[in-house]
């Protein structure tokens, strides 16, 4: 019999089991951000408890930081009075606890699951956890990732540990090498569309094949951090000679202690005679760049598809879909190249590294931003993709192009900083949600990738042709 | 000790419902742990935009939404259908559904982090099979009817017309009837926490750097 690589993390972090079926769980990493620890750090000091073992936690303000702010930027700064509240309570936290913060004026600063791994915190066999869904991100290092509520924040912060049932084991074989123009936003998105926004809802998912061996980490990372739009909470890559490569450049280690450790994270890699609960293949070849037209993450068509008709829908299934229309001010059969776009997001944990910012980039190269489109903005991932990419030169091709060049936070991906879509506006984005005002109040948004985002910007519409 | 709850079912005919839709990201920007009542259902609820901080009375009431009219504005059980409460892992949500007064969520499936919340906060989400969500649909749509649920015996009745026997693993519906602190009953085990971290610290001492 052999392991699954989620198996052998599982047991690799297993402190107990109860009777009833749940187990305790060892906590390697914990990544906080002011939107969901605020009542955690409250709890904590209500019962008059301290962090466990502090080295354990890092934190950072991604959420709410507005992305206009320069050098001189500080935290009284944020005009939103809310949500400078937040960033003030995220630092006082901080520095009442002696947690390690990347502040809103820090290079390091950015989205947390960005710079978890740039910054070397994120280590292949960690368990790793953050009130955020988007944590299963951190699976393609062959972590033991996923996201929590605020509770499990508390109780993370208190007890070093968490109370888990253990998942099924899913692996999803993605075999084949993937077309020109389709990158692995379009992978991702068309994994969603084929087994819904439930079909990974209770299990582990392991992404595998050779298309997943042949991609770089942050093309991993991407299909990891959607995992979750999947329903997946956890998502995982096996470690390889990539993983250490990276994890190689990216760590400060000293050079025994990683040689140690890269012996250990080698066993990270599922068994051949491991067994799935669930197994699906796909074959990428015949993948073409996917757009989402709906309000969930599984309506999702070819770029150059119309949109669905409901009447070829079973009656429970229409009724979201004349929802979404409705919503997204669409009409059956519809070209998705005929609608007018407003705006362009570049960013979110998803897509906003810096292999995403080059593949938008060589897209814009010598060409202009659409007089359609009102607001085109790139939001790096963090400070380092932002200034490696300043470094490229990429930043100006965004910004001849007409794109506005800010600087790192989830921005537009959600919109509780100043970065909103207004009612009725149509955005590119190449964010993770389309879910209804998730943008902003009655806000459109079509998911895509950064390539697609960028054609988009261009043309003020969805291309016919790639 | 809360082993039964009765209350008026509100039907909401939709599968999918996301954690955003539950409560907007707009409200995510307090820093309480409640107060989150009149944000629940925020964009489907009011015609106009809110911001934290505002009270329902100062909203512009969507009267064709159900939580808004009598008597469903005092339910206490949520009837929905596939995935509820997908996406984002915000706590929020639930905190929402608990202070508007919702104690019971029935579902055909939920998504796994809303789940897990809802354990925290005493709010029972209930998976039920997809033929009884469509049962439980038809008695509720047309005129207000009052279930109940019994936690103990894992029963949900509705005078003699129905009766639905659920699932619910004893230790969660424990979590319900004596909404026990999780971080007490885990530091009992600080000892081996303890130990396990001293292991691990041996045996990969690279994650204590």
């Amino acid at each position: 019999m052999g392991y699954t690589i989620y198996d052998k993390l599982w047991n690799e972090h297993l402190i107990r089991s109860y009777d009833d079926g749940d187990s305790l769980i060892y906590i390697d990493r914990h990544f906080l951000h002011e939107v969901t620890s605020p009542q955690a750090f409250e709890g904590l000091k209500k019962k008059s408890l301290k962090p466990w073992r502090i080295n354990a936690n890092i934190a950072t303000p991604d959420h709410n930081v507005p992305t206009t702010r320069d050098n001189k930027f500080s935290i009284e700064s944020i005009e939103d009075n809310i949500s400078k509240l937040q960033v003030v309570e995220l630092d006082k936290n901080c520095n009442d606890f002696g947690i390690k913060q990347f502040n809103i004026n820090s290079n390091n600063q950015g989205i947390v699951h960005v710079i978890g791994p740039e910054l070397g915190l994120t280590l292949p066999g960690m368990s790793i956890v953050c009130g955020d869904s988007h944590t299963s991100t951190h699976g393609a290092f062959g972590c033991l990732a996923m996201g929590i509520g605020t509770s499990e924040v508390e109780h993370v912060l208190a007890t070093q540990s968490l109370k888990v049932r253990k998942l099924k084991n899913m692996r999803i074989n993605f075999e084949g090498s993937i077309q020109e123009g389709v990158s692995s936003k379009d992978i991702i998105l068309y994994l969603i569309r084929t087994i819904g926004t439930a079909g990974g809802t209770g299990y582990a998912v392991e992404f595998a094949g050779s298309y997943i061996r042949n991609i770089s980490m942050e093309a991993r990372m991407t299909i990891c951090n959607m995992s979750i739009e999947a329903g997946a909470k956890v998502g995982l890559v096996s470690v390889d000679d990539k993983t250490i490569e990276y994890v190689k450049k990216h760590s400060s280690l000293e050079s025994n202690l990683i040689n140690d450790a890269i012996k250990k994270w080698k066993n990270l890699t599922t068994d051949k005679e491991a067994m799935f609960d669930k197994e699906i293949d796909i074959d990428v070849s015949k993948i073409n760049p996917q757009v989402s037209w709906g309000t969930s993450p599984e309506m999702v068509i070819d770029f150059n598809e119309k949109i669905p008709s409901s009447s070829i829908f079973s009656a429970e299934k229409r009724k979201s879909l004349d929802l979404a229309k409705n919503y997204m001010g669409l009409s059956d059969n519809q070209e998705l190249s005929d609608l007018d776009f407003d705006k362009v997001f570049i960013g979110s944990c998803t897509n906003s590294r810096i292999e995403d910012l080059r593949e938008a980039a060589e897209v814009l190269k010598g060409q202009k931003v659409s007089e359609n489109i009102q607001e085109a903005i790139v939001v790096p991932g963090s400070g380092m993709v932002k200034e490696q990419a300043e470094k490229e030169g990429i930043h100006k091709i965004f910004i001849d192009a007409g794109f506005q060049w800010r600087a790192p936070g989830c921005s537009m991906c959600l919109g509780m900083n100043p970065d909103q879509l207004s009612p009725y506006e149509r955005c590119a984005s190449t964010s993770n949600r389309n879910f209804e005002g998730r943008q902003g109040n009655l806000g459109r948004t079509h998911l895509m990738s950064p390539k697609m985002a960028a054609l988009t910007a261009i043309n003020g519409r969805i291309v016919k042709e790639i | 000790m809360k082993d039964f709850i009765e209350g008026i079912v509100a039907p909401i005919d939709r599968d999918n419902i996301d954690t955003d839709q539950i409560i907007p990201t707009e409200y995510l920007k307090s820093i309480k742990k409640f107060g989150y009542e009149d944000y629940l259902f925020d964009g489907w609820r009011y015609k106009d935009q809110g911001r934290l901080g505002m009270k329902k009375g100062e909203r512009k009431i969507n009267h064709e939404f159900i939580l808004n009219n009598s008597p469903y504005d005092e339910s206490k059980v949520l009837l929905t259908r596939d995935n509820f409460g997908c996406g984002s892992s915000r706590e929020h949500a639930v905190w929402a559904l608990r202070d508007f007064g919702i104690e019971v969520v029935l579902a055909s499936s939920f998504g796994d982090i809303f789940y897990n919340n809802c354990f925290k906060n005493g709010v029972l989400p209930l998976k039920l099979k997809k033929t009884e969500i469509e049962k439980l649909f038809s008695l509720s749509t047309d005129s207000p009817v009052s279930i109940s649920v019994n936690i103990k015996d894992k029963v949900i009745l509705f005078k003699d017309k129905l009766s639905i026997d659920f699932d619910l693993d004893n230790n969660l519906a424990e979590r319900i009837i004596y909404g026990l602190d999780e971080i007490d009953i885990t530091l009992k085990d600080s000892e081996l926490i303890k130990k396990f971290e001293e292991h691990r610290k041996e045996n990969n001492p690279w994650i204590f750097e």
